[in-house]
C-alpha cells in the first residue's frame, strides 16, 4: 500500500473491501442498486399491470357469473355499450376540464413562485401549496361537501352579497346544475381541481425555474414585447412541465372513485365503473377494461404531445 | 472624437442606479460617439455591467439621463430600442434551432418564414457557421455560441451593440482570434460596440477608448494609450497593466519630484552601472519572453519587467535602477 497517502486509515476489514471492490467496479455497484426497484417494478408493477391486461380479454359467464379464461374480445364490446361509453366520455370530459383550468390557474402562481418569490416568500409558497397534502384526503373531500351543499358557506356568502340568483341561475343550467353545488357536476370539478393544483403548480414552478433571466432579457432586447416573450420563449421552455402536471392532473382524476361518490350527481365515473363492477358485480373482466381505458388514453395524449414537440426543451 | 456637432452614439448625464442601499451605478457622464468602440473595464461590480443593462433597458435609471442617438432612453422598453445586446451566456433558445434563434428577431417582426431563414443564413455565413443553421445550441462549442450570439444581435442592424463580457467563458486561444475577429467586425460594419471587461489586455488591444470603472464610478476615460501610458489615479495605474505607485513620503528616496508617482514596470531598466538610485535584486520569475523582478531601493520596492534579450541579474545582486524622464505619471490626490 504505497500508494496510501500518509495518515490514510489503513484498508482492511469487509466493508473497505466491498467499497474498494464497487470503486473499481462501478457496474457491478450500479447493478446492485437498481436490482430491488426494479424487480418491484417488474413483478409488482408491470406484473399486476400485465395480469389486468390479460383479464380484459376474458369474459363473464352470464349465467354462472363464472369467469370464463379464454380470449375474447366480448368484454370491449360491452364496454362501448352507450352506457359504459357515456362513463368513459364523461370522465374524460371531466378530466380534460379539470387538467385545463388546473393549467391556467397554476400557471401564474408558478410563474410567480419561479420568478419573483425569494427567500422567506418562496418557503411560504412551498408551504401553501404542501399544506393541504398534509391532512387526508377523505377529511378533504367531505370538507368541500359541506362547503357546497345548500346550507353551507357559499349558499351563505351569496346570500349575504346578493349573488344568490346567480348561483341558483347556474344550478338551474342543464348538465352542469343541480339542486346544490355538491350534487352537481359543478361540485366534482371544482372538488377535482382543488385536489389536483398542488401537481400542477409544482412541475410547471420546476421548468419555469430553469429558464435563465437571460432569455427572457434577450427576447426583450430582440424585439418581442411580454406577449411575444410568453408565447415564443417562456410557454415553449415550460411546456415540459405544463405536460408533467397535466399527466398528473388528468390521470389522477380519470382514476379517482371516491371523490364523484361524494360530491356530484349520482352519475358514474371511470374509476367508480371499475369498483362497481369489480366489487358489487363481480365482473372482473369489465373492470379491467375499464381500467384500461385511462391508460390507453394517456398513451394517445403523450404520444401527441411528443408529436407536437412537447419535451424538445427537456 | 466627438465633436459638439455630431450627437453621441450613447450619452449618459449623471446617471444613477441604485438597488436599494447598494450604489450600483454612482452619476456617470458618459459620451460614446458613433461608430466607436467603446470598452467598460473594471473589476465585478464596479458598475460597468449596469451600465450597459441601463444602456439595453433592462435597468431603468435611478436617476440622470440616457440618450441614445439624441433621443432619451429612459423608460423606453428593450424590444422598442434599436439596441441590441451579446449576453454573457449568450442566452441562446435552447428549443430553437441555431437559424431560428439567429431570425428571432425577424420572426417577431413579422418577417416571412423563407426571408428570415435566408437572412439568418447570411448573417451565420458572415460569422463562418454557414451550415450549422440545422443545429441545437446545446450541440455547439463554447466559441460556436458565441459567433450565433453575434449573429443574432447583428441581423436587426442595430446602431449600438452592445457585448456583456463576450469572450470570458472562451479559452485562450479562442479569446485572442474572437478578439481580431471582433474588431474586424466591427470595422466592416460600422456599428458601434460598446463592451463590458474586466480583462485589461482585451479593453487595451481592442477598443478605440477605453472607461475605467470603479465603484459605481467612471474614473478615468481616454485612448487605450492614455489610460496605459498616463494613468489618473493609482486605481487606474494599479487595475490597468499594474504600476509602481510610489506614495508622496517615497517620491524623495527614489529622486522624483514631490507628489504620489506611477511607473510602469517595463519602463524601468536595470544596470551594474549606471546613475539611477541603488538596489538589490530580491526576486526573479522568468517568464519567456520578459523577466520580472522585485528590486528593493532601501525601504521601497518596485516592480521591474525586462525583455528577454537583455543582461540577466540574480537575486542578491546589486542594480541601478532607472528610467526615462516622460516614464513617471503623476496621480491625483
Amino acid at each position: 500500500m504505497s500508494l496510501a497517502a500518509p495518515g490514510a486509515p489503513t484498508r482492511d476489514g469487509p466493508l473497505r473491501r466491498l467499497s474498494d471492490l464497487f470503486m473499481r467496479r462501478p457496474r457491478l455497484f450500479l447493478a446492485l442498486l437498481l436490482t430491488p426497484p426494479l424487480l418491484w417494478l417488474g413483478v409488482a408493477y408491470l406484473g399486476s399491470l400485465a395480469a389486468l391486461l390479460a383479464q380484459s380479454f376474458f369474459s363473464i359467464d352470464e349465467f354462472s357469473g363464472l369467469i370464463v379464461r379464454e380470449f375474447t374480445l366480448k368484454t370491449y364490446g360491452e364496454l362501448l355499450q352507450p352506457a359504459n361509453f357515456d362513463i368513459i366520455v364523461r370522465t374524460v370530459v371531466m378530466a380534460a376540464l379539470v387538467t385545463l383550468f388546473g393549467g391556467v390557474i397554476a400557471f401564474p402562481i408558478a410563474y410567480f413562485a419561479a420568478r419573483y418569490a425569494r427567500g422567506r416568500v418562496k418557503a411560504l409558497f412551498y408551504l401553501l401549496i404542501m399544506l393541504p397534502l398534509w391532512s387526508s384526503y377523505l377529511v378533504r373531500v367531505y370538507a368541500w361537501k359541506l362547503i357546497l351543499a345548500k346550507e353551507g358557506v357559499i349558499t351563505y356568502i351569496a346570500d349575504h352579497t346578493g349573488t344568490r340568483g346567480l348561483l341558483d341561475a347556474w344550478l338551474s343550467l342543464p348538465v352542469v346544475g343541480g339542486p346544490s353545488l355538491s350534487i352537481s357536476y359543478t361540485g366534482t370539478f371544482l372538488v377535482f381541481l382543488y385536489l389536483w393544483l398542488p401537481f400542477m403548480i409544482l412541475p410547471i414552478q420546476a421548468s419555469l425555474e430553469r429558464v435563465p433571466r437571460s432569455l427572457i432579457e434577450a427576447a426583450g432586447d430582440l424585439g418581442a414585447d411580454a406577449r411575444k416573450t410568453f408565447s415564443t420563449v417562456i410557454f415553449p421552455l415550460a411546456l415540459p412541465g405544463i405536460v408533467a402536471g397535466s399527466i398528473f392532473t388528468f390521470a389522477l382524476t380519470l382514476g379517482d372513485y371516491i371523490t364523484p361518490q361524494i360530491v356530484g350527481s349520482s352519475t358514474l365515473f371511470l374509476g367508480q365503473a371499475v369498483y362497481t363492477q369489480q366489487g358489487v358485480a363481480g365482473n372482473i373482466p369489465l373492470a379491467a377494461a375499464f381500467s384500461v381505458v385511462p391508460i390507453v388514453i394517456m398513451g394517445i395524449y403523450l404520444t401527441v404531445a411528443k408529436r407536437m414537440g412537447a419535451f424538445d426543451a427537456l | 472624437m466627438t465633436t459638439p456637432s455630431t450627437i453621441p452614439a450613447v450619452r449618459f448625464r449623471a446617471v444613477a442606479r441604485h438597488f436599494g442601499e447598494v450604489r450600483a451605478v454612482d452619476s456617470v457622464d458618459l459620451d460614446i460617439a458613433e461608430g466607436e468602440f467603446f470598452a467598460m473595464l473594471g473589476p465585478s461590480g464596479s458598475g460597468k455591467t449596469t451600465c450597459l443593462r441601463l444602456i439595453a433597458g433592462f435597468e431603468q435609471p435611478s436617476a440622470g439621463t440616457i440618450e441614445i442617438f439624441g433621443e432619451h432612453a429612459e423608460g423606453v422598453p428593450p424590444y422598442r430600442r434599436n439596441v441590441n445586446t451579446v449576453f454573457q451566456d449568450y442566452a441562446l433558445f435552447p428549443h430553437m434551432s441555431v437559424a431560428e434563434n439567429v431570425a428571432y428577431a425577424l420572426m417577431v417582426r413579422g418577417v416571412g418564414k423563407a426571408e428570415r431563414l435566408a437572412k439568418a443564413n447570411e448573417m451565420l455565413a458572415l460569422v463562418k457557421l454557414a451550415n450549422f443553421g440545422a443545429r441545437k445550441p446545446a450541440q455547439l462549442s463554447g466559441g460556436q455560441r458565441q459567433r450565433v450570439a453575434l449573429a443574432r444581435a447583428l441581423i436587426n442592424h442595430p446602431k449600438v451593440l452592445l457585448l456583456d463580457e463576450p469572450l470570458g467563458a472562451l479559452d485562450l486561444k479562442l479569446r485572442e482570434q474572437m478578439q481580431v475577429e471582433l474588431k474586424t467586425l466591427q470595422r466592416s460594419l460600422g456599428i458601434t460596440f460598446v463592451f463590458v471587461t474586466h480583462d485589461q489586455g482585451e479593453a487595451l488591444s481592442m477598443a478605440d477608448r477605453v472607461a475605467v470603472f470603479n465603484a459605481g464610478r467612471i474614473v478615468q476615460v481616454g485612448r487605450p494609450e492614455e489610460v496605459y501610458e498616463r494613468p489618473a489615479t493609482r486605481f487606474v495605474a494599479d487595475f490597468v497593466g499594474g504600476s509602481n505607485v510610489i506614495e508622496p513620503e517615497a517620491a524623495t528616496r527614489l529622486r522624483l519630484p514631490a507628489g504620489a508617482w506611477s511607473i510602469r514596470p517595463e519602463k524601468i531598466t536595470l544596470s551594474a552601472t549606471g546613475n539611477g538610485p541603488l538596489g538589490r535584486v530580491e526576486s526573479l520569475q522568468y517568464q519567456g519572453a520578459q523577466r520580472r523582478y522585485v528590486v528593493a531601493v532601501g525601504p521601497d520596492r518596485l516592480s521591474v519587467v525586462t525583455a528577454a534579450g537583455t543582461t540577466a541579474f540574480t537575486p542578491g545582486a546589486s542594480v541601478h535602477v532607472d528610467w526615462p524622464a516622460d516614464a513617471p505619471t503623476r496621480l491625483e490626490g
